[in-house]
C-alpha cells in the first residue's frame, strides 16, 4: 500500500477521535436546545468550570484564595488535602447540579417567552460570568488534570497496524477511552429519554412547552433536570478535554468548535451531534493534512466553519435536523 | 412642558417629514453638535481621548453597521471583528500603496473593500436563517483573521506580521501616527461617525430601511408583497460591512496606530459589539450610541474602582471585570430586553406628559 493512503489513514482516525471530542461538547447543546429551544453559548465555559472545580476540590484548593488574600492580606492557597479522582468526579457533579439549579432560579424563570436571541445574549453572559468565576475561583494558572485515565500510544493498536502495513499507527489512548465514554453517554441517554418517566417528560416538553405544562409537567423542574444533566457532560467533557490538553481557558473556545458540528448535524438530532462530530474531526484533519502545506497551515481555525457553511447552503436544516417549515 | 409637538405648526412637507419633530428633541441634537464638535475638541487630553472618547465614536461606527443588519433586517451576525478586519486591513494597503492620497479617501474605500467582502459572505443568508445563520457567520469571522495571519502580502512582509499605521494627514495636520495630537483623532473619528450616523438615519427611515425591516419581520411575507430578498438582504450586508469596515480602518489607523490581527479583531470583538447592540436596544441607531458608550466606560469604570480605589491586583480585577460585565449583561436582558434605547422611550413618553400626567 502507498505510504500517503497509510498516512491519510492514520490521520483519519485520529480525526475521528478527535470529532468523538467535540461531539462531546456539541452533546451538551443539544440537550439544551431540544428541551428549552436555548441556544446554550455557554456550554463550553461550563466544560471549562467543571474541570477547574474537579481540580480544585482533587487537590484542595481553596476557593477564592486570591480575593480573600486581596482583601484580608492573608495568604491562604490550599487545605492540604488530596482526593481520589472518583469523590471529586461526584463532588463536582453535585455543584454542577447546584449551578443548574442556580441558573433556573435566576436566569430562565425571568426570561420565558423572550425572543430566542435575548436568550442567546444571556448565556453569553452567563459564559462570561462563569469564565471569570472560575478564575476567580480557582486561579487563572494552567493547571493539570488527572483523574487516572490513560495516556500516552496505544501499544496494541501500534503493533497490529505494523503487522498489517508495516506501519504503526499512533493512536492516543485517552481518545479511546473517549470514545468509549462517549458511545456509553449517548446510549445511557437515548435510554433515559426513551425509558425513563423523567426522559418522557423531557420529550414532551421538547415537543410542545404548553401542551407539556397542560399534562402536568413541570416545566422548570424539567428545565433543571436537562440543565444538570447538561453539566454533567460538560463535566465529562471538561475531563476528556483537560486531561488531553490542560485546564486553562483555551477549553471554553472548544464551544465554538462544536457549534459547526452542530449545524452538520442540525441542532435537534442527540446522533447527528455524534455524526457531524465525526465529519468536522476526519475533514479538518485530513484536509490540514493534504491542503495544509501548500496553503500555510492551521487550516483547522476555519475549515469546520467553512465545511459546515457549504453544506448548510445545499441543505438548510443540517443532516438529521426537522425541516423547518415556514408559513406566513 | 417643554417636550410636545402642540404649539409647533407644520406648513410644508419638507417641515412634515422631518427628522427631529418635536422642538425639544431638535434643540437636543444641536446641543450635543455643539458640545461635540465646538467644545469637546478643546479640552480634549490624551487620557480622555484614548480611555474614552475615540474608542467611543469608532465603536458606535461599528455598531450603527451591526445593528442595521441585526436590529433592521434581522440577520445576526458573529463576523463583526473579521469585518472590521477587513477594514483595517484594506485601509493599511491603500496608505502604504498610496501615501500622497487624503487619509479620508483611504478610509472611505477600505469601507467600500469590506462592503464587497460583507456582501460576499451575505449570499448564504438565502438559504440559512436564524442561529445557523449566526455560526456561518463565524466562518468569516475565523477565516477572514487566518487569512490575515497566513498571507504575508497583507501585512507587508513586516517581521512581527503586525500593521503599523504610518503618519498620515488631513489639510495638514497628522491624524495617524505617533504624533498625532488628541483633539485630531477625536475630531476625525467624530465627523465620520456623524456624516455616517446621518446616512444611516436617513437609509433606516426611507424605502430602503422599510424593505429591510419587512424581511426581519417576516421574509416570506416581504417576499409576497414584492420585497426582492436579493437585494435586500444583500444591501443590508453591504451597507451594514461598510460601516463596519470603516470602524475597522479607525480602530487601526487612528486609535490602535498598530495591530495584530488575532488581538484586535478576534471573535470577541464580535461579540462586544453584538453587546453594544443588544444592550443599546436593537433596531434603534440611538441604541447604538448608548450601547457603545455603556460599553466603553464600564471598564474604564471598573478598573478606576477596583485596581486604583481598592487597590486589587490587575489579573484579578480583570476577572472580577469578566463577571460583573456577564452579570450586567443578564440582568439587563432580564429587566430590559429592549435595552437602553427603550427606556429612552418610556422616558420620552413620560416627559411628554410632565407635569400634567392625567
Amino acid at each position: 500500500m502507498p505510504d500517503q493512503l497509510i498516512y491519510a489513514m492514520e490521520v483519519s482516525l485520529n480525526g475521528l477521535m478527535a470529532g468523538v471530542m467535540y461531539a462531546l461538547v456539541a452533546l451538551g447543546f443539544v440537550l439544551i436546545f431540544k428541551a428549552s429551544g436555548i441556544f446554550n453559548y455557554a456550554q463550553g465555559v461550563l466544560a471549562l468550570f467543571a474541570a477547574l472545580t474537579l481540580v480544585g476540590l482533587q487537590n484542595g484548593q481553596v476557593p477564592f484564595a486570591h480575593v480573600i488574600n486581596a482583601i484580608f492580606g492573608t495568604d491562604l492557597h490550599h487545605f492540604g488535602w488530596q482526593l481520589p479522582g472518583l469523590v471529586a468526579i461526584a463532588l463536582t457533579a453535585l455543584v454542577m447540579v447546584g449551578l443548574a439549579i442556580l441558573i433556573e432560579r435566576l436566569i430562565l424563570k425571568h426570561l420565558v417567552n423572550q425572543e430566542p436571541i435575548i436568550l442567546f445574549m444571556a448565556t453569553i453572559g452567563l459564559a462570561y460570568f462563569l469564565e471569570g468565576l472560575g478564575d476567580v475561583m480557582w486561579g487563572a494558572d494552567i493547571k493539570t488534570l488527572d483523574v487516572g485515565l490513560p495516556q500516552g500510544i496505544s501499544e496494541t493498536i501500534d503493533e497490529v497496524t505494523f503487522n498489517l502495513f508495516g506501519y504503526g499507527f499512533f493512536i492516543d489512548r485517552l481518545d479511546i477511552v473517549a470514545t468509549v465514554v462517549a458511545a456509553l453517554l449517548v446510549a445511557s441517554l437515548t435510554a433515559f429519554s426513551q425509558y425513563t418517566k423523567y426522559g418522557r417528560a423531557l420529550r414532551a416538553v421538547a415537543d410542545d412547552h404548553q401542551a407539556a405544562l397542560s399534562v402536568g409537567i413541570s416545566l422548570r423542574f424539567v428545565w433543571v433536570l436537562v440543565w444538570s444533566i447538561a453539566g454533567f457532560v460538560a463535566l465529562v467533557a471538561g475531563i476528556m478535554w483537560g486531561s488531553k490538553s490542560g485546564v486553562q481557558f483555551s477549553l471554553s473556545l472548544i464551544a465554538l468548535k462544536a457549534l459547526p458540528v452542530l449545524m452538520l448535524g442540525g441542532f435537534t438530532s442527540i446522533p447527528g451531534a455524534i455524526v457531524g462530530g465525526l465529519i468536522i474531526g476526519m475533514g479538518e484533519k485530513l484536509f490540514e493534512f493534504f491542503a495544509g502545506p501548500l496553503i500555510g497551515g492551521a487550516t483547522e481555525n476555519w475549515f469546520a466553519y467553512v465545511l459546515a457553511l457549504v453544506f448548510l447552503v445545499i441543505r438548510p436544516q443540517g443532516l438529521f435536523g426537522e425541516r423547518i417549515i415556514e408559513r406566513v | 412642558m417643554f417636550y410636545r409637538e402642540a404649539g409647533d405648526f407644520k406648513t410644508s412637507y419638507v417641515d412634515d417629514s422631518q427628522t427631529f419633530p418635536i422642538r425639544f428633541d431638535r434643540m437636543r441634537y444641536y446641543a450635543v453638535l455643539v458640545v461635540g464638535f465646538g467644545i469637546i475638541p478643546f479640552v480634549i487630553n490624551d487620557y480622555w481621548a484614548n480611555a474614552v472618547f475615540v474608542p467611543f465614536l469608532i465603536y458606535a461606527i461599528a455598531a450603527i453597521g451591526l445593528n442595521i443588519l441585526t436590529g433592521y433586517c434581522g440577520q445576526v451576525s458573529l463576523g463583526t471583528g473579521g469585518f472590521m478586519a477587513v477594514g483595517a486591513y484594506a485601509c493599511y494597503k491603500l496608505m502604504t500603496g498610496f501615501p500622497e492620497v487624503p487619509i479620508l479617501i483611504h478610509v472611505l474605500l477600505a469601507g467600500g473593500v469590506t462592503a464587497g467582502v460583507g456582501v460576499l459572505f451575505g449570499l448564504p443568508s438565502l438559504r440559512i436563517k436564524g442561529f445557523y445563520l449566526a455560526v456561518a457567520t463565524l466562518a468569516a469571522q475565523f477565516f477572514l483573521v487566518w487569512l490575515f495571519n497566513k498571507v504575508p502580502w497583507f501585512y507587508n512582509y513586516s517581521a512581527s506580521g503586525q500593521i503599523t499605521a504610518p503618519e498620515r494627514t488631513m489639510f495638514g495636520i497628522a491624524v495617524t501616527g505617533a504624533n498625532t495630537p488628541a483633539w485630531a483623532k477625536y475630531l476625525f473619528c467624530a465627523v465620520i461617525l456623524f456624516a455616517l450616523a446621518w446616512l444611516a438615519r436617513n437609509l433606516t427611515r426611507g424605502a430602503v430601511g422599510r424593505k429591510w425591516m419587512a424581511i426581519r419581520d417576516m421574509d416570506i411575507a416581504a417576499e409576497i408583497i414584492g420585497v426582492n430578498p436579493l437585494t435586500t438582504k444583500l444591501t443590508a450586508f453591504a451597507v451594514s460591512s461598510f460601516f463596519i469596515g470603516v470602524a475597522g480602518a479607525l480602530f487601526f489607523a487612528v486609535y490602535l496606530g498598530a495591530a495584530e490581527v488575532g488581538e484586535a479583531f478576534g471573535i470577541q470583538k464580535s461579540f462586544l459589539i453584538l453587546f453594544m447592540v443588544i444592550i443599546g436596544g436593537l433596531g434603534s441607531l440611538f441604541g447604538s450610541f448608548a450601547g457603545a458608550a455603556f460599553l466603553v466606560l464600564l471598564p474604564v469604570f471598573l478598573k478606576n474602582v477596583l485596581v486604583e480605589g481598592m487597590g486589587w491586583p490587575t489579573d484579578l480585577a480583570a476577572h472580577v471585570e469578566l463577571m460583573i460585565v456577564g452579570a450586567l449583561i443578564i440582568v439587563f436582558l432580564i429587566l430590559e430586553p429592549h435595552g437602553l434605547a427603550q427606556l429612552w422611550r418610556v422616558a420620552k413618553e413620560k416627559l411628554r406628559l410632565w407635569p400634567f400626567p392625567h
